[in-house]
């Protein structure tokens, strides 16, 4: 029972973690509730699906299918996680010039809670196919001690849906003028940590060969087995033996993420630059 | 048209993502790969301890003869494979240099097992 208590908990805090960021991420944004609910429960049915047919999806592609579906998926999130935060980077500027239309906000809405919905259900898809295997073979496989097992597991996913609260109500302490700041800064480091991992399941299945030496060995301070390890891991993508292309991958992401941020942010709408080029030629006030 | 530019923005932001994982990827090598193979029954590895060649490339299978699903999952080898009851998993291993390699069902973590390169 126990067994089972700590791997449903560790699949389902994982996955908690994503969600309780996410959930801070869209604290301002009307209806993030139903997006993220939705993530949720699309991951949930999906990693019902994977897991009937993770025999197969195993077999494809001479093996690597499983590796290759990983990787391919946590792509997608980081994309969206990339795209969400450079959408912010834009309309939170637009917010402080008190420029956003009503429509153009709904949309801009809605547009990245689909995307951190996606996210969200990449998240739960990934750790709940572990959970329904899991327990699908115990529940199977074993009589009488298969109801210990799923009553840990039940206590493990309790507990770890718990993590997903802590997480959120510990991000909307901050200030929300600050909170944005904070949970952009989140956002990018979950999708460099993302990209990290899908270059670890191309690296596993052979697809990605070079520098592939192991850049350094923390696993003796910290083991990314560990709680806290795996806590990192999804937060900031640590991992106590990186190869050399997982660190490349990694810093390009936020390279990448931050430039974008950047680019986006300054890049005004051009009525803006029109107004103010208007309010400068009219202005009598001598500089 | 600030909506279209932002798109084709958004649409390029994409593209560099996607190609950072298709960069580098170089192809496999040309030797020929030695297959090993190896059973989960009641929930233990069988058998427990199974020999490579040095310097080659592995094509390790792992048969899951369990009603249960597994985790193989090695640390030393950096592998985590899921492997539905019933099912069997492949793991390509790039040439490895001598030594005693460790792994584990992660589902089942009693149940270890080694692999010995020479």
């Amino acid at each position: 029972m126990l067994a089972a208590l700590i791997i449903v908990f560790r699949e389902v805090f994982e996955a908690g973690l994503v969600v309780g960021i996410v959930m801070a991420a869209t604290r301002t944004v009307p209806g993030r509730g139903w997006w993220v609910g939705g993530g949720v429960l699309g991951g949930t049915l999906g990693a019902g699906i994977v897991a009937m047919f993770a025999g197969a999806l195993s077999a494809i592609f001479d093996g690597i299918g499983q590796e290759l579906f990983n990787a391919a998926i946590l792509a997608v999130a980081v994309v969206m996680l990339s795209w969400h935060n450079i959408w912010m980077a834009r309309h939170g500027r637009e917010i402080a010039a008190e420029m956003r239309e009503a429509g153009e906000a709904v949309v801009a809405g809605s547009m990245t809670l689909m995307s951190l919905a996606i996210v969200v259900g990449v998240a739960v898809l990934r750790e709940g196919v572990e959970v329904v295997l899991f327990l699908y073979g115990v529940a199977t496989s074993q009589g009488g001690s298969g109801l210990g097992i799923l009553a840990g597991g039940a206590i493990g996913l309790i507990l770890g849906a718990s993590v997903c609260l802590l997480t959120y109500f510990g991000l909307v302490i901050i200030p929300s003028r600050h909170l944005f700041a904070v949970t952009s800064l989140m956002l990018a480091f979950l999708a460099a940590g993302m990209a990290a991992q899908a270059t670890k399941f191309l690296e596993q299945a052979n697809v990605v060969t070079s520098l592939g030496t192991i850049v350094w060995d923390t696993s003796w301070v910290l083991s990314d087995r560990s709680l806290v390890g795996r806590a990192l891991h999804t937060l900031i993508g640590y991992s106590d033996q990186p190869t050399a292309m997982q660190l490349a991958v990694y810093l390009a992401t936020l390279a990448v993420t931050f430039a974008l941020m950047r680019l986006f942010a300054a890049a005004r709408p051009a009525r803006v630059v029109i107004r103010e080029n208007l309010a400068a030629r009219t202005s009598t006030r001598p500089r | 048209m600030t909506i279209t530019s932002n798109i084709s923005k958004a649409a390029a932001a994409a593209l560099v993502m996607m190609s950072l994982f298709g960069l580098a990827t170089t192809g496999l090598g040309a030797q020929e790969a030695v297959s090993i193979q190896l059973s989960i029954k009641n929930k233990q590895f069988q058998p427990r301890e199974i020999t490579a060649p040095a310097n080659r490339p592995i094509r390790f299978t792992i048969k899951n003869l369990d009603p249960a699903a597994a985790e193989f999952e090695s640390v030393t080898l950096r592998v985590e494979k899921l492997i539905a009851a019933g099912s069997e998993g492949v793991v390509n291993l790039r040439p490895l240099s001598p030594g005693r390699y460790d792994f584990f069902d992660d589902f089942n973590p009693q149940n270890t097992g080694t692999l010995v390169v020479r």
